[in-house]
């Protein structure tokens, strides 16, 4: 039960740096399953990423454009063909290049909302955290309260009630979404933090006459923030579906400023009746591998950088050659792991 | 026997107790953000179509032009009465609006329930298991990608192949319209109101009209489910417990099915419970994806016509039956398990 990790790191790089090792120490030793997971995970979501970046040189079409650049308009629910790879919606748009233009609304919400949340999650969590007392009572009574909140409900009365008053439509969406996440990263860190401050070297720190900013700062900081990574990107991949829903009941992003998968499977519902499938199956289609991507890299980075759900191989109890009848060694099974 | 109901009931009281600043909470968060929003609510809604007296009268009426301490006090004063005004733009009672549209979002909800706790804590215990078999890879792609799934996804799925490809079930609704204007209402469940009436080709037109919706929002919470109750049997699994009867030579099958499943399932009871929130986000969904006359869908028609009354008392609704369900999911584990009432 020799932990690999920390302390023998030889030299101390800075905060940065030992984080990051801290990060990729365990995947690169990481095995088998969290290990595959974590790479398909990685491969889908650096996919999207790229795709939202380069989106202007792939998409063929803008993604609003229903018209040649001659002014000739397309056809309306044209089935895949040459011209349009999957063909046109109901208002003669380019499905394949409103999925190209949608990657970069969804990466763009995604990590703005990401951010957002963080920023008050965050150095809430750690002062409610550290504080205690009835500050941390009220508070966490408070983001109780927004957790239990179906959150759809929480996300579509924000983006409604700021739809009159912002202008754009990411910058909306993405404050709808982290008001819903805000209390998960609340949670996160102020929980690791009341763990984190009763450790010997928080006691040793204080001891020392180390006052409670540079603790807070300097110990407890770099210790909680090692939770962030897996909730960030689960919660990354739960936005998306989040900003799909407000998409597809019409409190995303309107339609003239960008393109958003959820919308597009609001648009084609209607089209479900009429046999008309490629309007909704490829943005469906979208949503379900970016959200697939993000929870795999999450789910990969969780079982690879907690300790407690990494599998360890035990070698199997040898006895010296007694009794040896195979009825008894069906309790020594390879699978079954933990301490022993 | 007494000291233990006595404990249960204290424990019970204090939680009940505690419900109380919660629901004032959200009561307050949702009266605000009403209240933040820009904008005068009745011009919003009715602007343009009524004289300029009308707004005002209606706005008087309303109780707008008082201070916003005195709002927030009738407000909190006509939820705990449950009145929760007169909707603006169809002049219907809210309260009434709750109770017929919420039938319908029940019905939903609840076969939804039954499908995802069948098929999620018999898939979660098989793939927790079989750990790290194909089975349990398997399973665990199953489970990730129901919830990668957005519920319109799957709705739209179900329409183009069970809807308008094989014609088996009907795509959108509750029934059709026949069953809709002759059946009699007497709870407004329209299972529950065709088996008392005996009519059984009602109760099969409004079963197919369930069937779709109810499948897709329970997959949803499937998923969820599925990956709690395996985490949860493998932290069992791992226990001293079970470790001991392992030591003390108890085989293996009666370690898991015995030891084993019987505690990992105890935490089920609030699982299911923390779902009830996520499972109303999705009945807004497959509501609004299945044309299901329920709050959800309602609630989408008041948002598109500004109608703040309409909005601001299905958000109120939600929010106080969200807080009630907690109390009733911890009271049940207090009483599964002595553990929780310390």
């Amino acid at each position: 039960m020799a932990a690999p990790d920390d302390s023998r790191v030889p030299r101390r790089p800075g905060l940065l740096g030992r984080q990051f090792r801290r990060v990729s120490g365990p995947i690169k030793e990481s095995r088998g399953l969290p290990r595959v997971v974590l790479w398909i995970g990685t491969a889908i979501t650096g996919m999207w990423v790229l795709v939202a970046i380069f989106a202007p040189w792939i998409a063929p079409y803008g993604y609003a454009q229903y018209q040649t650049a001659a002014g000739e308009r397309f056809p309306k629910h044209l089935p895949p063909n040459m011209d349009h790879l999957l063909g046109t919606t109901v208002q003669s748009t380019d499905v394949f290049s409103r999925i190209i233009w949608g990657a970069r609304t969804e990466v763009e919400v995604v990590i703005l909302a990401v951010l957002f949340s963080l920023a008050i999650g965050l150095p809430v969590g750690l002062i409610s955290g550290f504080k205690g007392g009835w500050l941390d009572r009220v508070l966490v009574l408070i983001m109780d309260a927004l957790f239990a909140f179906p959150y759809l409900l929480l996300a579509i009365v924000i983006a409604f009630l700021l739809s009159d008053v912002l202008a754009s439509g990411v910058l909306t969406a993405a404050i709808a979404i982290s008001v819903v996440y805000v209390p998960q990263y609340f949670r996160v860190v102020r929980n690791h933090t009341i763990s984190v401050r009763e450790e010997p070297f928080v006691e040793a720190a204080r001891a020392m006459g180390a006052r409670p900013r540079w603790i807070v700062t300097k110990y407890v900081f770099a210790n909680v923030v090692q939770s962030v990574p897996v909730v960030a990107t689960l919660n990354a991949a739960d936005s998306i579906l989040t900003l799909a829903g407000l998409g597809f009941l019409g409190y995303g992003i309107q339609p003239t400023q960008g393109a958003e998968w959820g919308y597009d499977l609001q648009r084609a519902i209607a089209d479900a009746g009429a046999g008309i499938w490629w309007t909704g199956l490829f943005p469906g289609i979208a949503i379900v591998s970016l959200v697939t991507g993000l929870t795999l890299l999450g789910e990969g980075l969780n079982d690879v950088l907690n300790p407690l759900l990494r599998p360890r191989r035990t070698e199997p109890v040898k006895f010296p050659d007694k009794q040896d009848d195979g009825a008894e060694t069906g309790r020594t099974q390879p699978e079954q792991r933990g301490k022993s | 026997m007494a000291s233990q109901t006595t404990s249960l009931r204290a424990y019970a009281l204090s939680r009940l107790v505690l419900a109380v600043p919660m629901i004032l909470i959200l009561l307050s968060f949702v009266f605000l953000l009403m209240r933040v929003a820009p904008g005068d609510p009745v011009a919003a809604a009715l602007g343009g179509k009524v004289s300029q007296e009308v707004l005002e009268r209606k706005r008087a009426a309303m109780g707008l032009d008082e201070p916003i301490y005195v709002q927030f006090a009738d407000y909190i004063s006509d939820v705990f009465t449950l009145d929760f005004g007169m909707t603006i733009t169809d002049n219907r009672p809210v309260l009434e609006v709750i109770l017929n549209n919420g039938a319908a979002t029940l019905e939903l909800v609840f076969f939804a329930m039954v499908i995802a706790t069948t098929l999620g804590i018999l898939l979660g215990l098989i793939t927790g298991r079989l750990r790290d078999t194909p089975i349990d890879v398997t399973g665990r792609l199953f489970g990730i990608f129901v919830y990668a799934t957005p519920v319109f996804f799957l709705g739209f799925l179900g329409q183009l192949i069970f809807g308008a490809g094989l014609n088996w079930l009907p795509a959108s609704g509750r029934a059709s319209p026949m069953v809709q204007y002759t059946l009699e209402r007497t709870t407004n469940l329209l299972v529950l109101d065709a088996i008392i009436a005996g009519n059984w080709t009602a109760l099969w037109d409004v079963v197919r009209h369930l069937i779709m919706p109810a499948t897709t929002l329970g997959l949803l919470i499937t998923g969820v489910l599925l990956r709690m109750v395996r985490v949860n049997l493998l932290q069992t699994l791992q226990g001293d417990y079970v470790e001991a009867a392992r030591a003390r030579g108890v085989s293996e099958p009666r370690v898991v099915y015995k030891h084993a499943f019987r505690n990992a399932l105890v935490p089920v009871v609030t699982m299911i419970g923390l779902q009830f929130a996520l499972m109303m986000s999705g009945a807004i969904l497959t509501e609004t994806t299945f044309n299901w006359p329920g709050l959800g869908n309602q609630l989408v028609r008041y948002l598109n016509n500004r109608d703040y009354t309409g909005v601001q008392g299905i958000i109120t609704f939600f929010a106080v039956v969200v807080v009630l369900i907690s109390v009733v999911i911890d009271f049940v584990n207090a009483w599964i398990d002595p553990r929780v009432r310390y």
